[in-house]
């Protein structure tokens, strides 16, 4: 076993990344999608920390930017959970397969 | 050599990677809400094991206690606890599968052709420079992201208070 | 300069009048569209003979020769500079005459259809037509340019065909105005195509210009012109020979004869005014018109309008010894006299005594116009005393039809060329000018005078003399004051116009053309028609069975002439077995089925991917993500590693 490096931690994050795409692509639940989505986001984050720790270590950008990641996607998971409690209350189901009505 | 960090590493991958496949296959949705609680833990400990306790801290603080309870209070909100979730169509597994397969490969085959230097390891900013760094309105101070920030948290609020409010019934 | 508004006013008086009547005729001005037609008609005859008055008279000749005026040019649509569609109205003395010739039978016949379609349901109409008619032809003669002239043509093709068809719930009336405009509107392809060549021959459209780049030996138009040829013929000969294919269709030449007995199915003041006087020579004037190019530059062409004039008018002189209905036997008749306006023109040359035959073929046009117009309207008054067309019907109506017997005696001693009556001073003229030139056609023109004045003392006989005739009761007379008038007017016409100097006025270069009057020339003609007469006299006066045992004698020759020689059946078997079969049926599969084919396959391709395509949006979020991923995928991949 090698030492574990900055490509370790990108594996990671890539496979973090990719198994959140593919539980959006699959998943046919509001909620489980967006289980998927926090995913993605802490890949991204971990990305940034990697980086940050790697090859810009005097800097803090990376740092920073996972800070107010974290801080956008509380928002945006809250802000997603009203809009699924409000499809709820007019489709009566979460299953994402029931909500095309935008369609030709 | 085979050091206690080498190995802790693993298990904290093996343990945020193996969360993160069965949060996105299973079919009970508690279970799936569970496994992501336990993959956001790993992800903590990956950055313990990066020596940057302060992000791990807020990651725990915030993500693990505020938004997977949430998620979990949203599941009970839908009545969602008991039933086991619908299949999806394989093709449509199957297809996806492939994408990502395809876009991981891909991402891999960049990173490892790519050299980067400066691999050393320094130590990790304190929590004094960060807030330092945080509030400095000089030159790469975050200053003001972080009022933007707040203010966002404020819409976010505002916006999800209008989302989920129940509309009044018309009074005769 | 003549006034503009004043000969402007000629055609556009009828068009009011077709306006007028058109729009409110039926509804509120019934009783009085007759009037009121004959009103816009009488102001439009006064104002011609004025013009005529003005033109020959006190503008008079300059340099002993007749001016060209053009009051009036507006250009219309400009294809290039030079070559424009002009509107204008052009008098040289052919038109001049043409106006007063136009306008006066236009008139008579306006006049007696005041009794005769007394009682129509649709009495404004007709006067409407009529009016529309009168406007088209004279707008015919006044064009000061060549498709100035076709659009004429067509809108007196127009409403010839609304005329005849003007009785619309009998199906042959029906059958005849479509066969009337389609024979002549197959005849103006070949006039349109003569119209663009002449036009791209000479640059122009204008008529005066044209016949000046064209007749001037040296002029470039022409040089080129005569080297470019096709099929042994070059290119002007062509023009010419189309634009006088149109002129045939119009005036029924053979062989595009085929419509005008059909077109006596329309009312007989109508065949009177259409048939007889005015837009059948329509063709004769358009030679006239572009005479100098045909004589001067086409000289074959004008060997081919002599045979087919003397052609057409032998056939129709010997078909007409055997119709038994009066219009038709009147129909062949003016075929006939046509045919001699044409080979008259034929025969002639330009310029001087060599130009007799034009100034004949025009002098004949205007004497044919009275006594032809006379006879139908005649004959229109025996039809309408009798309501039958059939001469087998007829008999012994001269007690009984004073005032008509009178005139349609005149007529056909007008006609078969007794002096002093005018036939016999125009047909002279054209038996001259075709002995000066071409004897065969000089000998088919006596035999077919002899025939003329056999076949219409036939019919004058048959109807006034032969049997005697039984009262069955008929109300009415002869027919009122209206329809009277307008015969004794012609019959004096018929009786005095050939004692106008015509050479004085008309003639092919303009200059004043004396006749010289021979007196021995003039015994072969009236001698035949002489005997001519006494034969007809000897058959028909009393009632006997001589023309059947001559027919009967004839055998052959009188079954072929009495099925007018099998033309139509020709005609009929053409377009049925040939033309239907083997080009019109492929030409309407193929464009039923290829050609819209085509265009529904677009249509329907286009909604066949579209249906395929709107699938796409399916409204499923995760689709839309999966399309996206792969996209991105692809293009990722397709950057980095093949575009690098």
């Amino acid at each position: 076993m090698i030492e574990p490096g900055l490509y370790h931690i990108l594996f990671i994050s890539a496979a973090l990344f990719f198994l959140g795409i593919y539980g959006f692509l699959t998943r046919r639940n509001l909620i489980t999608m967006l289980m998927s989505i926090e995913l993605i986001l802490n890949s991204v984050n971990l990305n940034f920390i990697a980086f940050n720790k790697y090859v810009w270590p005097d800097k803090m950008d990376g740092l920073f930017f996972t800070l107010f990641i974290i801080a956008i996607a509380a928002a945006e998971a809250a802000v997603a959970i009203a809009i699924i409690i409000n499809l709820y209350r007019s489709h009566q189901s979460i299953d994402v397969e029931n909500a095309e009505d935008l369609k030709y | 050599m085979i050091t206690g960090s080498t190995i802790l590493f693993y298990l904290l991958a093996t343990l945020t990677l193996g969360c993160g496949i069965l949060s996105v296959t299973t079919r009970h949705i508690f279970r799936a809400a569970i496994y992501l609680l336990f993959s956001l833990i790993g992800i903590a400990g990956l950055y313990f094991w990066l020596q940057y306790e302060f992000i791990a801290a807020v990651q725990i603080v915030v993500y693990v206690g505020g938004i997977v309870v949430l998620i979990i209070f949203s599941i009970f909100l839908t009545q969602q606890a008991g039933e086991k979730l619908p299949k999806q169509k394989s093709d449509r597994k199957i297809f996806a599968a492939l994408a990502v397969f395809c876009g991981f490969a891909l991402t891999m085959l960049q990173v490892y052709q790519h050299e980067f230097n400066g691999l050393e390891t320094t130590k990790a900013p304190t929590v004094a420079d960060i807030g330092k760094k945080m509030l400095s309105v000089g030159d790469g101070g975050y200053a003001l992201p972080f009022e933007i920030i707040s203010m966002l948290l404020l819409a976010a609020m505002v916006g999800c208070i209008v989302i989920a409010l129940r509309s009044k019934p018309e009074t005769k | 300069m003549p006034n503009a508004t004043t000969i402007a006013l000629i055609p556009l008086l009828p068009l009011a009048g077709f306006i007028l009547l058109g729009l409110f005729g039926r509804k509120y001005l019934k009783s009085s569209s007759g009037l009121i037609g004959t009103a816009l008609l009488l102001t439009s005859t006064i104002l011609a003979l004025y013009t005529a008055y003005e033109y020959f008279f006190v503008y008079g000749k300059v340099d002993g020769v007749y001016q060209q005026f053009i009051p009036l040019q507006l250009t219309w649509l400009e294809f290039s500079k030079g070559v424009s569609i002009d509107m204008g109205l052009l008098l040289d003395p052919i038109s001049v005459m043409m106006l007063v010739v136009v306008s006066f039978i236009s008139l008579m016949v306006h006049i007696y259809s005041l009794g005769y379609m007394k009682g129509e349901e649709r009495f404004a109409t007709y006067y409407s037509f009529l009016g529309l008619f009168t406007f088209s032809m004279l707008g015919l003669v006044l064009a000061s340019n060549i498709f100035q002239i076709y659009i004429f043509w067509e809108l007196v093709g127009v409403s010839s065909f609304l005329l005849i068809g003007y009785y619309y719930d009998k199906p042959s009336a029906v059958a005849a105005s479509k066969k009337a405009f389609i024979v002549t509107r197959f005849a103006d392809l070949g006039f349109l195509i003569g119209i663009l060549i002449l036009s791209f021959s000479s640059g122009t459209l204008d008529f005066t210009t044209l016949i000046q780049r064209l007749t001037s030996p040296e002029s470039n138009e022409v040089k080129t012109a005569v080297v470019s040829t096709f099929l042994g013929a070059s290119a002007l000969t062509w023009g010419a020979a189309l634009v006088f294919i149109g002129g045939a269709g119009k005036s029924a030449m053979f062989p595009l004869h085929i419509w005008l007995p059909d077109a006596m199915e329309g009312p007989t003041p109508v065949s009177a005014l259409i048939h007889a006087a005015t837009m059948v020579v329509a063709g004769v004037y358009l030679v006239a018109r572009l005479f100098p190019v045909f004589a001067l530059t086409t000289p074959a062409v004008l060997e081919i309008i002599g045979w087919v004039g003397a052609i057409s008018a032998i056939i129709a002189a010997v078909i007409a010894c055997t119709q038994t209905d009066i219009k038709r036997v009147l129909a062949y008749s003016t075929m006939s006299q046509i045919g001699y306006m044409m080979f008259a023109l034929g025969v002639s040359k330009y310029g001087g005594e060599a130009g007799l035959g034009y100034t004949a073929s025009m002098f004949h046009l205007f004497t044919h116009a009275m006594f032809k117009a006379l006879l139908f309207l005649g004959a229109g008054a025996v039809i309408h005393y009798i309501h039958s067309n059939d001469m087998r019907d007829m008999g012994g109506l001269r007690k009984y039809l004073p005032v008509t017997h009178i005139t349609f005696l005149i007529a056909c001693l007008a006609i078969a060329g007794v002096p002093p009556f005018a036939g016999f001073f125009s047909k002279e003229e054209i038996l001259l000018a075709a002995y000066q030139n071409n004897m065969a056609i000089y000998w088919i023109a006596l035999i077919t005078s002899g025939l003329t004045a056999f076949y219409m003392f036939r019919l004058y006989f048959n109807i006034f003399w032969s049997k005697p005739h039984e009262v069955h009761g008929e109300k009415h007379g002869e027919g009122g004051f209206v329809m009277m008038l307008p015969l004794v007017l012609l019959a004096v016409g018929a009786a005095a116009a050939g004692f106008i100097p015509f050479g004085e006025f008309v003639s092919s270069d303009g200059k004043a053309l004396v006749s010289h009057f021979h007196l021995e020339f003039s015994i072969a003609p009236v001698g035949l028609g002489l005997a001519g007469i006494f034969a007809a006299l000897w058959l028909y006066k009393k009632q006997n069975d001589k023309p059947q045992k001559l027919a009967a004698a004839l055998g052959g020759l009188y079954n072929a002439a009495y099925h007018k020689f099998y033309i139509d059946e020709i005609y009929f078997f053409i377009t049925k077995k040939v033309l239907f079969n083997l080009i019109g049926r492929p030409a309407a599969w193929f464009d039923r089925n290829i050609v819209d084919g085509m265009v529904n396959l677009t249509g329907n391709t286009t909604q066949a991917v579209s249906e395929g395509i709107k699938k796409i949006q399916s409204g499923k979020v995760q689709q839309y993500a999966i399309y996206f991923l792969a996209g991105v995928i692809v293009l990722a991949t397709l950057f980095i590693y093949v575009l690098r």
